[in-house]
């Protein structure tokens, strides 16, 4: 067995598996709140547009790990009432739950930028001829800017998941099982912190390989029929 | 909200926010000064002199910065040769590990930004600069370098903002700047919101004087002016 490891091999591989369930649901909620922020940021009301830019400023001038602290261990108390509520005391919030929060926030902060030049990058003539043809905004959103604009944003939010799966390694901190604490726990076990870092390590490169040549699939199939004309 | 707890630990967090600025000034410097051959080898024509620098780039971008932290902190002391040589004094200090790793770290990045500054510069400036009878290495000098320095500011200040909010993670090697600060004040008033409130309001002020800083640099240099903008 090459990837045996004095036992610690598959123990890592459970972590690899983790860490990308943390990235994908972080990604699913940055998505969200990306597009919720954008949309924001781009609308006719002064209010929701000052919403959608202090939550892209505050949650982008904030270290990441400080966030995945804050929300693990600032949330106790709110949890606990919560809990009270429903009648069952010991409520709290996961590493995992407290690590998707924390990271899809920080994720949701960089795409409303990306989402935000997207949306501005579609001709104001699209919207326009969707109104002309009596759609709702609502169906031009969905039906005309929406499609385009996954488009535009994706090499941008590519960078962005990149960075999230780095990111996954700070939710260790807070005691989550994926690679960097199962490669902790082997350190601690077998005294040889430099090996199971570097595989560690490699993981990640592994993983942010992968996730470059999923990206590069999906822009290409997100352009089909676009002929980038010859400059 | 306790304000009164935040008040009564200002001090404390002043002094993690001054070790946080030590370490971002003294990784991104340094980081520079390590980016500048591997950004002009990594602009090279040549695939053997770009291949080693685009090795070390790979690898520190492609693995989180965590990960670097621990392989220089921990990772090291595996080995008898390090643990018996002279740099040991060094390498078992935290404070040396976290600026070891991020200039490592911010170096392969700014190396980025100056390979694109450098491709940037417009080829009849550096043709104008060897009809001139420039040398290859003083056109580099006198030429691109400054010319290359004002297309990457931008850039430069983005990955400073990135470095600042990185330095957070030197808090898991026991150093207490800021985040590090935060969390030992808190281990002893059980006031997380309060504190991390408090150290994230720290962040936002560092990284907007950052900002403006280096907007009065970019205008200083005529930046866009340079750009044709």
């Amino acid at each position: 067995m090459i990837f045996d490891l004095h036992g610690f091999g598959p123990a890592l591989l459970a972590g690899a598996l983790m860490t990308i369930q943390l990235a994908l649901s972080a990604l699913c909620l940055g998505l969200v709140l990306g597009l919720l922020g954008a949309l924001a940021k781009t609308s006719p009301h002064k209010p929701l547009q000052w919403l959608g830019g202090s939550y892209s400023t505050i949650v982008r001038g904030v270290p990441e790990l400080l966030w995945v602290l804050l929300i693990y261990f600032g949330t106790v108390n709110l949890m606990r009432s919560i809990g009270e509520a429903l009648g069952k005391p010991d409520l709290e919030l996961n590493a995992f739950a407290a690590g998707t929060i924390a990271l899809g926030l920080c994720f949701g902060a960089y795409a409303t930028e990306v989402f935000r030049g997207a949306i501005l990058a579609i001709p104001k003539g699209h919207r326009e001829a969707g109104q002309a043809l009596g759609l709702s905004s609502p169906r031009i959103f969905w039906r005309l800017i929406l499609p385009q604009m996954w488009r535009i944003a994706l090499p941008g939010l590519g960078n962005l998941f990149m960075i999230l799966m780095k990111d996954t390694a700070l939710v260790s901190v807070i005691g989550l099982e994926e690679i960097m604490r199962r490669a902790q726990i082997a350190v601690t076990a077998s005294k040889e912190p430099f090996t199971f870092f570097l595989v560690a390590a490699f993981i990640y490169l592994g993983l942010t390989v992968l996730a470059m040549i999923g990206m590069h699939f999906l822009e290409k199939r997100s352009s089909r029929g676009f002929v980038r004309s010859a400059s | 909200m306790n304000w009164e707890v935040i008040v009564k630990y200002l001090p404390k967090l002043l002094e993690g926010a001054w070790l946080t600025l030590e370490l971002v000034a003294i990784a991104v410097i340094a980081g520079l000064i390590l980016a500048l051959p591997m950004g002009i080898a990594r602009a090279s024509r040549h695939w053997y002199v770009r291949a080693l620098p685009y090795g070390y780039i790979f690898f520190f971008r492609g693995t989180p910065l965590l990960v670097q932290l621990f392989l220089v902190y921990y990772g090291v002391a595996q080995f008898d040769i390090v643990r018996n040589g002279p740099l040991w004094p060094y390498l078992r200090d935290p404070y040396w590990c976290a600026i070891l790793t991020m200039t490592m770290h911010t170096a392969a990045y700014i190396a980025e930004i100056l390979r694109g500054a450098i491709q940037a510069v417009p080829p009849g400036e550096i043709e104008a600069a060897r009809a001139l009878g420039m040398s290859r290495a003083q056109a580099m000098l006198y030429i691109i370098l400054p010319r290359a320095a004002r297309i990457g500011l931008p850039a430069y200040s983005n990955e400073v903002i990135l470095m600042l909010k990185a330095s957070a993670l030197a808090s898991t090697v026991t150093l207490l700047e800021l985040t590090g600060m935060a969390r030992t004040i808190i281990a002893r008033t059980y006031l997380p919101v309060e504190i991390f409130f408090a150290a994230g309001m720290f962040y936002l002020v560092i990284a907007y004087v950052l900002v403006r800083g280096f907007k009065l640099l970019e205008r200083r240099l005529r930046v866009d002016a340079c750009q044709g903008r």
